[in-house]
């Protein structure tokens, strides 16, 4: 039975969270300490003129219209008191109370005990992050790491349709909800992920989203990964709340670098500079997590031998040849240039951008 | 007395005839002309006044009433002037009624008696052939674009006298001279292009598979450039798309010197209203679909346009026509035309040029989003314009447009052996049945698509755009079966259904 996983009286946490959502809106930079205190507590620090009201609501809490909310949304509840529960979240000063989860609660506390990966960066990312993110995505999905991120738009959208595209298992820790996808122009992947992984939220299905539930979010992602890679992130970018946190719970740190004259890139560079570890391509983060060499990324993507005028023309793509007109430059005839560049997307070395520039894919 | 005189009226692009009556009783001086005709109808009493008097005969001082058979339809315009001063003339007995039984009249008057320039006499006469007339009256610059109908006399006249004097049987003068002889194509060349070579290579197959184009590349590449030469390769007009294309343009009051031989070009600025791009209006005007009709409609800054703009055109794109109900009437306008967009890569319009773009994704978002709909599924080709290099730019011209015509020629009678006795005259207008029938192709080939398709680079639509676009490209071959190139160059020629999906994730 749904909601037979999670205790009363966890159940009322993730309902006084939500009640409380306006509140705890007002107290940014002390939301941390604010999630550490028993309800009571927090209900007389944030709540103001309403602490009376809302600490008898709490004594009225229903347990059951809570579980039965979580039926109807299809969402399955697991709190901390169930032995089941993530471990790792348990290292956080506030662990979540109850984990909301949608897409199946088994195959999700399978793939939490596994090795999660974080990829986190920045929303308005550039189409050379998003890239990197997509193959290192597909990269650990293909080597059987599981995908760990938040569904915002860029970096991490882009890092679960890596997973997927691999037909792997990826997990997404939304803000609100888990029930429903934000952002909202996400329901395709949020449906795509419920079917491969799981999505989970700390908050009851249907909560309205608020500004405090991103950093409270970023603290499961930075809890439950065993490492996080930063792709793409600006000096004051949530990601690097997420790999902050993560860092202080003694968890992997990496970052893939980026221009140093790119805003986008100023934060995985700093994050390096400080003694991330530097991750270039999936193969990295399989090295750091399990040993050099240990697991192989490589065997699992194969991808068919090339002949060598095609790879002349991958080669020039790579030197910076990288539009049809820079091709015909270098002496192609139109038709076969044409021809060849088909050629390789078909077989998956270089994608077409927006733009008309030919990317070699990782 | 009483007089009768045959007329016609442009409704939509097509000819209707009207009668014009004239009365002329005992009475009151006084001139009514009844019969659903608009301002311009009832001030042409006072012009018809001036005209009969300047032209040197008597304005009959009675009671004269007009009307303008069949009194349901609508009459507008001026172009009822000359045959409601013919018929005053008749029926006061200063021209001989009888000789007007086998004449139809066209034109607007002036004051001074003159005979002006009146558009859409191409339609009248074609009109008045089919009605039985033998003789056609026109305003002398008219003469020779009206003489395109053949079985019916033309006679220019200059004048409501020179217009009496020929119903009395003086031949009438001869029509200006053609200024020039409009046999050599005068459209923009190919070679005047540097560089550009894969556009050059997609307008190549844009003509020859009559398959739409979109051109996308940052601002001053080149890409109204290119789509205004696309006329320059497409096969001569024939004879009849040459007066179809005529009578439209004479409808419309495009000036227009006898045949028209070019094929249209028309570029209409994004602000246009659906009813300018389609037709519409009270009276129903045709739009730039129709004037683009066998020639090309060229759309720069295609996400600029109104969505309802752009969707307007669904109907005209799908069945070649366009259909327009006003009041109990539907009248109907031929929208055979050849689409061509540009726009840019992004909102900035910099996508691709080293590091000038500043768009997000979101922004790349938004602008695929104008830009998709049902437009976008009739577009065979994109292609990807970038700026020339300054070598390139010195470099001579790479083709020209007589050869590339030729080439487009041999392709076109490919398809339409292949395609007789089906809707489609090319394989830009094949349907998924025509597609599975026609496009055979090599094992490869096949291997190709359904590497692309599962890869998930194709949907269904794009896999029958991609058949389409590689059927014409072996027909530039003058090749029988689509070969794995084929599929290659159709393949990169295709819309990113795939970078969008990936974007959209």
């Amino acid at each position: 039975m749904i909601g037979d996983r999670a205790c009363e009286r966890c159940l009322a946490r993730p309902w006084l969270l939500e009640r409380l959502r306006g509140h705890l809106d007002l107290e940014r930079g002390r939301l941390g300490a604010a999630l550490e205190l028993p309800d009571r507590e927090l209900i007389a620090a944030v709540a103001g003129a309403e602490r009376g009201s809302v600490s008898r609501e709490l004594d009225r809490f229903d347990a059951a219209g809570a579980r039965e909310r979580c039926e109807r949304a299809k969402v399955e509840p697991v709190c901390r008191c169930d032995p089941g529960y993530p471990v790792r979240l348990a290292d956080l000063a506030a662990p979540p109370a109850v984990i909301h989860v949608a897409g199946g609660l088994d195959r999700f506390l399978d793939l939490a005990a596994g090795d999660p990966v974080a990829i986190v960066g920045a929303r308005r990312a550039s189409s050379y992050g998003l890239e990197v993110a997509r193959s290192l995505g597909r990269g650990l999905g293909a080597a059987g790491a599981v995908v760990l991120s938040g569904m915002a738009l860029g970096i991490d959208s882009a890092a679960h349709a890596g997973a997927l595209a691999a037909q792997a298992p990826t997990l997404a820790v939304l803000p609100a909800g888990a029930d429903h996808a934000y952002p909202a122009s996400r329901r395709a992947l949020h449906g795509r992920i419920q079917a491969a992984g799981a999505a989970i939220s700390e908050l009851p299905p249907g909560a309205e989203v608020r500004r405090w539930m991103f950093p409270a979010r970023n603290r499961v992602i930075a809890a439950l990964a065993l490492m996080t890679v930063v792709v793409e992130a600006s000096e004051r970018s949530g990601a690097l709340i997420t790999a902050g946190l993560a860092q202080g719970l003694g968890r992997g740190l990496g970052a893939v670098p980026g221009r140093v004259t790119s805003p986008l890139a100023a934060g995985p560079n700093s994050l390096l500079a400080a003694g991330a570890a530097l991750v270039r391509g999936a193969q990295d983060v399989l090295d750091r997590l399990y040993g050099v060499g240990v697991r192989d990324g490589s065997a699992a993507e194969h991808r068919a031998e090339l002949s060598p005028d095609l790879r002349r023309v991958l080669d020039q793509i790579a030197g910076g040849r990288d539009t049809a007109a820079a091709l015909e430059r270098a002496g192609h005839r139109p038709e076969e240039m044409l021809a060849a560049v088909a050629s390789l997307e078909l077989h998956g070395y270089i994608r077409r951008e927006i733009g008309g520039r030919f990317v070699p894919l990782p | 007395m009483l007089a009768r005189v045959a007329t016609f009226t442009i409704d939509g692009v097509d000819p209707r005839q009207v009668w014009v009556e004239v009365d002329i009783r005992p009475g009151l001086p006084a001139f009514t002309i009844v019969g659903l005709g608009d301002a311009a109808v009832r001030e042409s009493r006072e012009r018809i006044r001036s005209a009969v008097l300047n032209s040197g005969f008597e304005f009959p001082a009675r009671r004269i009433t007009a009307n303008l058979a069949p009194a349901f339809l609508r009459k507008v315009g001026p172009g009822f002037d000359a045959a409601l001063a013919l018929g005053v003339l008749a029926a006061s007995g200063q021209v001989a009624p009888e000789s007007l039984a086998t004449f139809a009249v066209f034109g607007e008057l002036s004051l001074g008696g003159e005979l002006r320039d009146s558009p859409g006499a191409l339609a009248v006469a074609e009109g008045a052939h089919r009605a039985g007339f033998a003789h056609l009256i026109v305003p002398r610059e008219r003469a020779r674009e009206a003489a395109l109908v053949e079985g019916i006399a033309i006679a220019g006249a200059s004048s409501l006298r020179d217009a009496a004097e020929v119903l009395a049987g003086r031949t009438p003068a001869a029509p200006p001279a053609e200024a020039r002889r409009a046999s050599a194509r005068q459209e923009p060349d190919l070679a005047d292009v540097r560089g550009h070579a894969a556009p050059l290579v997609a307008l190549q197959i844009a003509a020859a598979g009559g398959h739409n184009l979109l051109l996308e590349g940052a601002p001053g590449t080149g890409k109204t450039m290119l789509a205004r030469r696309l006329p320059s390769i497409l096969p001569a007009l024939t004879r009849a798309e040459a007066i179809e294309v005529t009578r439209i343009h004479s409808v419309a009051g495009i000036q227009s010197d006898g045949l028209v031989h070019a094929r249209p070009f028309r570029a209409p600025h994004h602000s246009i209203s659906p009813a300018g791009l389609v037709g519409g209006g009270a009276p129903p005007r045709p739009g730039e679909a129709t004037l683009a009709n066998h020639g090309v409609l060229f759309l720069d800054e295609l996400s600029e346009f109104q969505r309802s703009s752009l969707d307007a055109l669904r109907q005209p794109l799908e069945d070649g026509c366009v259909t327009i109900v006003r009041g109990q009437r539907a009248l109907v306008f031929p929208t055979r035309f050849m689409l061509v967009a540009a726009t840019n890569p992004c909102p900035c319009g910099y996508a691709g040029v080293g590091d000038r773009c500043g768009c997000g994704e979101a922004d790349l978002r938004r602008h695929r989003r104008r830009l998709s709909g049902p437009l976008l599924d009739r577009m065979d080709l994109l292609v990807d314009v970038a700026r020339p290099a300054g070598r390139e730019l010195r470099a001579g011209p790479a083709v020209d447009s007589a050869r590339v015509c030729a080439r487009v020629a041999v392709a076109r009678e490919r398809q339409q052996a292949r395609l007789a006795g089906t809707q489609a005259r090319c394989n830009g207008e094949m349907d998924g049945k025509l597609v599975s029938r026609h496009v055979r192709l090599e094992a490869a080939a096949e291997a190709a698509v359904a590497r692309a398709y599962d890869a998930g680079a194709l949907s269904a639509r794009g896999r029958h755009r991609v058949l389409r676009v590689a059927r014409t490209i072996a027909d530039l071959e003058q090749s029988d079966r689509v070969s794995v190139d084929h599929i290659l160059t159709a393949l990169s020629l295709r819309q990113r259904d795939q970078a969008s999906a990936a974007l959209a994730a």
